[in-house]
């Protein structure tokens, strides 16, 4: 058969196997058992030609209501923001994306400097000394969190806010579960961590205080308490961030926090049904060496020019195997390039500005409702995100938003059932003034 | 900094300079002091460049000259699979129904993207020889957790607690023994006999009533295919333990061999490798994970089904481990991974593999005269040398690695695996031609004539790259791992 992906020819096919010393392909195959060999081909579709795949794949991705075409209020841990145009254009030069993890320095400066300014920038937002080079993505990189903490302490119990990310929760459960680490969900007052709970349940058997700052509805956390809870029986700060967010808001870092993680999707990272996104990691200097995953360091090379090397290795489970406290290998490089263009397009300006905008859109669009008679629960100070209240179920209001061009916000009674009809909206500032007032008076018809 | 030194993007930041045309403020604007509680208004300001976007693309463009990338040259990384990464695959993936959908919409507005992820399934499960598939995990490593996970499940649900031990072979992928660990297993090891195969005495002695699960590649890290994979799986199978497979080889065995077939019940895949999604500089990857039926019922929750014409997210699953990633894994990967065994077919992944051992055997059979081959017998769609016969001479497998880069290739995989010294491990994949392996070959057999007649060319190595070779020693003695500013 003939591929534009195969390049050997029949003749090429011949002069090989002359080389080798065999008849045919089939020899080379001979060590497979016959009871095991599989027969004939794969039962799979035949292939098709480039145009027609891409018209079946087109008129298949055509079945998805995108948010390039209709109006989303949906956030929950995925937002739809502004991408600099740029970010595409870089992360499609293919010495990027084709490239494998910067094993040799020497013909891989690119990406390892790319790296160190991802590192350096992921700092500077959290307010942290020490970023590694990306994680799968926030709710796994909080799940790591937890097991470097009950490392560190030799603790086996971790306590985690009920104002996570539900899925978050579940992933550094299932994680838990393979390290023999218990969690104990803290439960919430208005909206954000109980902090006479939390006080109770903390105690020195606790090695991390797990918490979302901005929440999982959106709101502020009370970072000042929640740090001197946790570190008066010396247990760890873990503090996961949306990292626009802290254009506005004080770092975790500046509040006393041991470890910051997050997903850095808001820079440049399209929703694309749930990932490829970016985790990152952010430590204290005191951590660095138990951080998982890739670190890029500066040093020289023999002429004493600058150069940028994957270093702290002997962490890593190539070198440790069993001994390795993570076993990470592959990340999330590329969309970690992505978000670095994203967050140097914006700037030490725009990434503030555009943090402010969220607020502001967010904040107008909850007086909004007001006026229109809704109840917004838990008010107080948040990032984007709100919860409003319904009455009715959430899931058949927004399939009637859906008809009229917008994706509706989040069902809340999905994972807490007090919060039955209850929508967690989220506005960015990609939302129009429009959109909003649209949004808030369609709700109101689907309320009345 | 050098006068050859690359600039850091802080380095040709300029204060009061833009590169971002954000949306217009529509709405009434009120001090952002009011809006936040007193402390939560960040004072210092994150220090992020400041430059246009003319700066930016510069930049970047400066950095990916410094990088090397498959489009850039031959790329023989062993068991990385550095296959050539369709460019369909890259236009499908951005189209905005797939790249611009959240994962948490209502399922009525996501029919397409569940039809793929659903048809991709099915794909995988006949491919693999599996029962299901789960597109959750993110990557390799995070598959072989998930797998690993789920067998602890499946032995705790049967009252079998005291399976604690993974046995995995010595020339196995460190993520291996690692994913062991974070499974909550302890590792034992089982040699490799002089053929590079698993000696089977060695795993009789070691497996027993605490064993768990025996972790295989197959073919090995060696490139040689396990031929007593059906022994060992009865021994395996009749100790009690499973039986997983690291899909990090499968491109040696596409429509050769089924792991199914084989009688391993677990498998995980690397969709960044086999099936071309791009490395992207190390990662995102995406690691589906494929079960016999009787493991079914742990897999992470949701599962893609089809109930009559209509696709929906399954999270009745009572026994499942749970999550391992948030929504459904690395969506985007999974779509060019759709994409690329689409525009194969059953004829074209079977050329692949043919293809992908066909130029691995015409590599190894032309260098075995130059440089030690220790396993003396074709090899599937890769192989390893050692480079013992030049380190008599002085120059070390590293050496001749660095040399390669003169000649702008991308050295093969070095020191790994770590039962064979001096280990230089190829993989040429089969999206290269006759004539570029010809070329490397060349570029090999005038290295090996270096170190005999002028080994400091060859110590000395790179020549010709932006830089020398980094002191490694004092980036890890003296970490400097972010910028600031003097």
């Amino acid at each position: 058969m003939k591929h534009r992906y195969l390049p050997l020819t029949e003749n090429d096919k011949q002069s090989m196997l002359k080389t080798i010393g065999v008849e045919s392909i089939d020899e080379l195959f001979s060590d497979i058992p016959e009871n095991v060999r599989f027969s004939g081909e794969y039962n799979i579709k035949p292939a098709k030609s480039e145009p027609a795949l891409m018209k079946e794949l087109s008129r298949m991705a055509g079945k998805n209501a995108d948010l390039k075409t209709y109006s989303s209020f949906l956030g929950a841990g995925v937002y739809d923001h502004y991408i600099p145009v740029i970010v595409d254009h870089v992360i499609s030069r293919s010495e990027f994306y084709t490239a494998y993890t910067p094993y040799q320095p020497e013909i891989s400066q690119g990406e390892l400097q790319a790296i160190f300014e991802f590192q350096t920038m992921i700092c500077e937002l959290t307010g942290m000394e020490v970023a590694n080079s990306s994680m799968y993505d926030g709710p796994t990189a909080l799940a790591e969190a937890a097991m470097l903490s009950a490392g560190q302490t030799k603790r086996k119990k971790v306590l985690i806010s009920a104002t996570v990310h539900p899925e978050a929760k579940e992933v550094v459960k299932t994680y838990a579960k393979g390290q023999y680490i218990e969690v104990v969900e803290v439960p919430y007052k208005d909206g954000v961590t109980d902090l006479e709970a939390l006080a109770d349940l903390t105690d020195s058997s606790v090695a991390a205080v797990i918490v979302q700052y901005p929440n999982f509805f959106g709101r502020i956390e009370p970072m000042v308490e929640l740090e001197k809870i946790a570190h008066d029986q010396k247990s760890l700060f873990v503090v996961s961030s949306n990292p626009l967010a802290l254009g506005a808001l004080t770092p975790p870092g500046r509040f006393g926090a041991d470890i910051v993680v997050g997903d850095a999707q808001p820079f440049g990272i399209p929703a694309a049904f749930g990932g490829p996104h970016c985790g990152y990691f952010a430590v204290t200097s005191k951590l660095m060496r138990k951080t998982p995953g890739r670190l890029v360091g500066q040093s020289k090379d023999d002429e004493g020019r600058r150069g940028f090397v994957l270093t702290l290795q002997a962490r890593e489970q190539h070198i440790r195997r069993d001994k390795a406290t993570s076993n990470i290998c592959s990340n999330q490089a590329l969309n970690a390039l992505a978000a670095s263009v994203a967050m140097t397009a914006l700037g030490k300006n725009g990434v503030k500005e555009m943090a402010v905008a969220n607020i502001q859109k967010a904040h107008y669009a909850k007086k909004a409702f007001k006026a229109h008679g809704f109840e917004i629960v838990f008010e107080g100070s948040s990032f984007n995100e709100f919860i409003v209240k319904m009455n009715r179920p959430v899931k058949a209001i927004n399939e009637e938003l859906l008809s009229k061009g917008i994706i509706g916000g989040y069902d809340l009674g999905r994972d807490y059932p007090e919060l039955d009809h209850h929508m967690l909206i989220a506005v960015t500032e990609q939302r129009t003034k429009e959109e909003i007032d649209t949004f808030v008076q369609e709700l109101g018809d689907c309320h009345a | 900094m050098h006068k050859e030194d690359m600039p850091l993007i802080f380095e040709i930041s300029s204060p009061g300079r833009i590169g971002y045309s954000l949306p217009e403020m529509d709405v009434p604007e009120i001090d952002i002091a009011e809006l936040l509680p007193k402390g939560y208004l960040r004072e210092e300001e994150a220090e992020l460049p400041e430059v246009s976007e003319l700066d930016i693309m510069r930049h970047y463009t400066a950095l990916s000259k410094r990088n090397h990338g498959v489009d850039s040259g031959f790329y023989p990384l062993g068991s990385c699979t550095m296959k050539y990464n369709p460019k369909i695959n890259e236009n499908v993936a951005r189209y905005n129904g797939f790249a611009h959908i959240h994962p948490l919409q209502d399922e009525s507005s996501v029919q397409g993207a569940l039809e793929l992820m659903y048809d991709l399934q099915q794909h995988l499960i006949e491919i693999t020889g599996m029962d299901e598939v789960t597109l959750q995990p993110a990557a390799g490593a995070h598959g072989e957790w998930t797998g690993l996970m789920m067998i602890r499940a499946f032995h705790e649900a049967n009252g079998d607690t005291g399976r604690t031990k993974v046995i995995v072979p010595d020339s196995a992928h460190g993520t291996n023994p690692a994913s062991a660990t974070v499974a909550g297993f302890d590792t034992i090891t089982v040699k490799s006999n002089e053929q590079g195969l698993v000696d089977l005495d060695d795993l009789k002695r070691v497996v027993g009533p605490d064993t768990a699960a025996l972790m295989l590649t197959n073919p090995n890290t060696l490139g040689l295919f396990e031929e007593n994979i059906v022994e060992m799986a009865e021994i395996v199978h009749g100790a009690g333990g499973k039986l997983y497979y690291d899909g990090a080889n499968l491109n040696a065995v596409l429509s050769k061999a089924r792991p199914g077939d084989m009688g391993f019940d677990v498998v995980h895949l690397n969709l960044h490798k086999t099936f071309t999604g791009p490395h992207g500089g190390g990662g995102p990857g995406s690691g589906p994970v494929g079960v016999k039926s009787d493991l079914v019922p742990f897999l992470p929750k949701p599962i893609v089904t089809k109930r009559g014409e209509s696709y929906l997210f399954d999270y009745d699953r009572p026994q499942s481990i749970g999550r391992v990633k948030p929504f459904y894994g690395n969506f985007g990967i999974n779509v060019r991974a759709y994409t690329y065994i689409r525009s194969m077919g059953p004829d074209g992944l079977k050329a692949v593999t043919e293809n992908a051992v066909l130029n691995a055997n015409y590599m190894m059979r032309r260098l075995a005269e130059y440089y030690d081959l220790p396993f003396d017998k074709h090899c599937k769609h890769e192989f390893v040398l050692s480079g013992k016969r030049q380190k008599k001479l002085g120059v070390r497998t590293l050496d001749i690695a660095k040399r390669l880069l003169d000649f702008g290739y991308h050295p093969p995989t070095i020191y790994f695996p770590l039962n064979v010294e001096e280990c230089i491990m190829v993989e040429p994949t089969e999206t290269e031609s006759k004539e570029t392996l010809d070329e490397f070959i060349d570029a090999m057999i005038q290295i090996a004539k270096e170190a005999e007649e002028n080994p400091e060319i060859v110590q000395e190595a790179p020549h010709t790259t932006v830089i020398g070779r980094v002191d490694e020693a004092t980036a890890a003695r003296k970490p400097i791992l972010r910028y600031q500013k003097v």
